[in-house]
């Protein structure tokens, strides 16, 4: 996935790209809508980040000239959590809105979610072996076989798709998982891989237990 | 604000008051007038009749002869059944008639008829006389002829037509208090629409009013416009300032917080984590409060003022389910979605916010991987939002006690919260006549909020 993050302060927008690319997304950082311009102008994007106060301008109104001809989804970062601003972004077009400050689990939450509204693309599923992994549809296909994942489940398999025959420790695993202050403890990891493991098991995906290290998943030779 | 009287009312008795005159001065003048013309009829008979009476002397022998001729007190019966009073005198000597009939004492020159107002017998009496020289023998004697009328005629004529003026007059009064009324109203009524206009407008419509109104008004109209752009403008300008201002104090807190988040990844240490997740939370509970507190302010502003459009509950529920759905996925939570359509009337923007709130707070205190359910029905008048949760419920304690600024449950501890979201909800539904519910959710495990209001 590539990502366009319209945002003026660096170490926001640092961090945003850093978290993004746990997931494999490439991040494109404009930090005016001038930038931004260009950016679109000369790549295409699946998903658009875009603060609404910038230093050359309103990134709302900036939405709402390039709406017209942009068929990227957009969510829009706003300061504001009043009713008026919220409404008055989704009315010019946004997708959907995060105020600031925000979780990364939210956002990643949001994005998927909008890129799935929008109905996702063929390039952004996975192959694990002779599996098919649509990250987005949250499915799991094989010889016309489909399987549903439910979110976490979702959310752990992609962890692991992103990073194949690699060993994640549980610590890296619940980081990933879970929002900050999820009262969570490594056994919860335990219990979502069994969990995750029996759903996947039928389709031929196999996730290992290294003793001491953590998880790999192994996809299963033809 | 006092008033001070109503235009309509005053202009309508200032009317009222003018056509009160007139009518009393029309009256006035038709009543003298109408006397005038008897008295003045009655003096040309008695003229006459003197004048008839004076022609019929003549001198015979020496002496005064005279021959009452009839005509000349029939045509005093002619214009009333008053009584009659002569006096027919050669010199001082009585020829004939009432001796005692007050005569004037000024005699006319001949040809000329003398009037004169007296009493005689208890009764006023109008008298006319004339004179004429006769020549009785050598000498001529003076011939004076009164012919006097009592006033009853006259009096009974006059005060028929004055009677009838009155009747007019009154008559003429009824209907012009009733035009003046409708003057008033028709001229007050361009007034009356620009005020409806201004009044039908939602809370924030501040665009100029743009109608044909009287010249009159046009200084009316030039002002109110130019308050209601001196407003927009000064709206606008604390708009900003409130964006920026947040703009300035969110973007370095969302600096902070991912940071904070970063760090919590990477350290090892327990207590080190624990002291992130502080800061953390503490930055959480800041961006919350300032939120809801300006959801809170904003609420509060439009319900002042509530825009009435039709809202499909329906409509609404899936919305927001849908604008909360990926914070629920987070929690694994699933949004169960059972509605049929029921209409309100209301501010959708408030009512979104209301439901929000309740449902993110539904989503907030629910474990893990359990269910959120959203019905909405019509039932007896009633439209209602059901939220159940699966959660930890009310907690101990009355659950109004929820809605109160500031309160939260005694059960909410380690869980980000501002405590306004439910007092936002049941003040949006204040509002709007209607109310919030609590209640144990019907398995018997959770919560469930209905938002309850007047249906369509």
């Amino acid at each position: 996935m590539r990502y366009l993050l319209v945002e003026d302060n660096r170490e926001l927008a640092d961090a945003v790209i850093n978290r993004l690319a746990l997931d494999g997304h490439a991040v494109d950082h404009a930090p005016t809508l001038a930038a931004a311009e260009d950016c679109l102008a000369s790549a295409s994007y699946d998903l658009i980040l875009l603060d609404v106060m910038l230093p050359d301008g309103d990134g709302r109104e900036f939405l709402a000239r390039k709406r017209a001809h942009l068929e990227t989804p957009v969510i829009v970062l706003t300061a504001r959590s009043q009713v008026s601003d919220r409404v008055g972004a989704l009315d010019q077009g946004a997708d959907d809105y995060i105020t600031k400050p925000f979780d990364f689990s939210e956002l990643e939450a949001r994005c998927r979610a909008v890129l799935r509204r929008r109905g996702g693309s063929a390039r952004n599923q996975i192959a694990l072996g002779d599996v098919l992994f649509d990250p987005l549809a949250g499915t799991l296909s094989r010889d016309g076989v489909t399987l549903d994942l439910r979110n976490r489940e979702l959310r752990l398999l992609e962890v692991f798709a992103r990073h194949p025959g690699q060993i994640l420790s549980k610590g890296q695993l619940m980081d990933r998982l879970f929002s900050y202050d999820a009262e969570v403890t490594e056994n919860a990891i335990e219990v979502y891989v069994g969990r995750l493991r029996r759903r996947i098991d039928g389709i031929g995906l196999r996730i290992e237990t290294v003793r001491g290290l953590g998880y790999r998943m192994e996809t299963a030779r033809p | 604000m006092k008033t001070t009287g109503s235009i309509g009312r005053r202009l309508t008795l200032l009317l009222a008051g003018v056509a009160a005159l007139l009518s009393l001065l029309s009256w006035g003048m038709v009543t003298t007038l109408a006397r005038q013309a008897a008295e003045r009829t009655q003096d040309n008979v008695l003229a006459a009749s003197a004048t008839t009476i004076a022609e019929t002397l003549r001198s015979e022998q020496g002496e005064v002869r005279l021959e009452l001729p009839y005509s000349a007190f029939a045509m005093l019966d002619a214009i009333s059944q008053d009584r009659v009073f002569y006096r027919i005198a050669a010199g001082d000597a009585l020829l004939t008639g009432y001796d005692d009939l007050p005569v004037p004492t000024a005699v006319p020159a001949p040809g000329q008829v003398v009037f004169d107002t007296g009493v005689y017998s208890g009764e006023a009496v109008r008298m006319a006389t004339v004179s004429r020289p006769v020549v009785a023998g050598s000498q001529p004697v003076q011939v004076t002829v009164t012919v006097a009328q009592t006033r009853h005629g006259v009096g009974t004529i006059s005060a028929e037509l004055s009677r009838v003026a009155a009747i007019l007059s009154v008559a003429f009064f009824a209907v012009a208090v009733g035009l003046s009324a409708v003057a008033a109203r028709t001229s007050l009524r361009p007034l009356n629409e620009i005020a409806a206009a201004v009044s039908r407008r939602g809370p924030s419509d501040l665009r100029p009013l743009r109608r044909d109104a009287p010249e009159e008004l046009a200084p009316l109209m030039t002002s109110l416009n130019r308050l209601m752009e001196r407003l927009g403008q000064s709206i606008r300008r604390s708009e900003d300032f409130i964006a920026e201002a947040a703009h300035r104090v969110r973007t370095p807190l969302a600096v902070v917080r991912t940071q904070a988040e970063i760090a919590l990844r990477s350290v090892g240490d327990e207590a080190e984590k624990t002291r992130l997740r502080r800061i953390i939370r503490a930055v959480d509970e800041s961006s919350r409060s300032a939120g809801q507190l300006l959801d809170h302010a904003t609420v509060a502003w439009r319900a002042d003022d509530l825009a009435r459009a039709p809202v499909d509950l329906a409509e609404l529920a899936a919305q927001t389910a849908g604008a909360l759905e990926a914070t629920a996925a987070m929690k694994d939570i699933r949004l169960h979605l059972d509605t049929a359509p029921a209409r309100v009337a209301g501010d959708a923007v408030l009512l979104e916010n209301a439901l929000r709130n309740v449902l993110d707070n539904a989503i907030k205190y629910s474990p893990e991987d359990t269910a959120v359910r959203l019905s909405v029905r019509t039932a007896d008048g009633e439209a209602r939002i059901a939220v159940s949760d699966e959660g930890p419920g009310l907690g101990t304690g009355p659950a109004e006690a929820l809605t109160e600024r500031f309160r939260r449950g005694d059960n909410t501890e380690g869980i980000v919260g501002s405590g306004l979201g439910l007092t936002i909800a049941r003040d949006v539904l204040t509002a709007h006549g209607g109310r919030l519910e609590f209640a144990p959710a019907p398995k018997g495990r959770g919560t469930c909020v209905s938002l309850v209001l007047p249906s369509l």
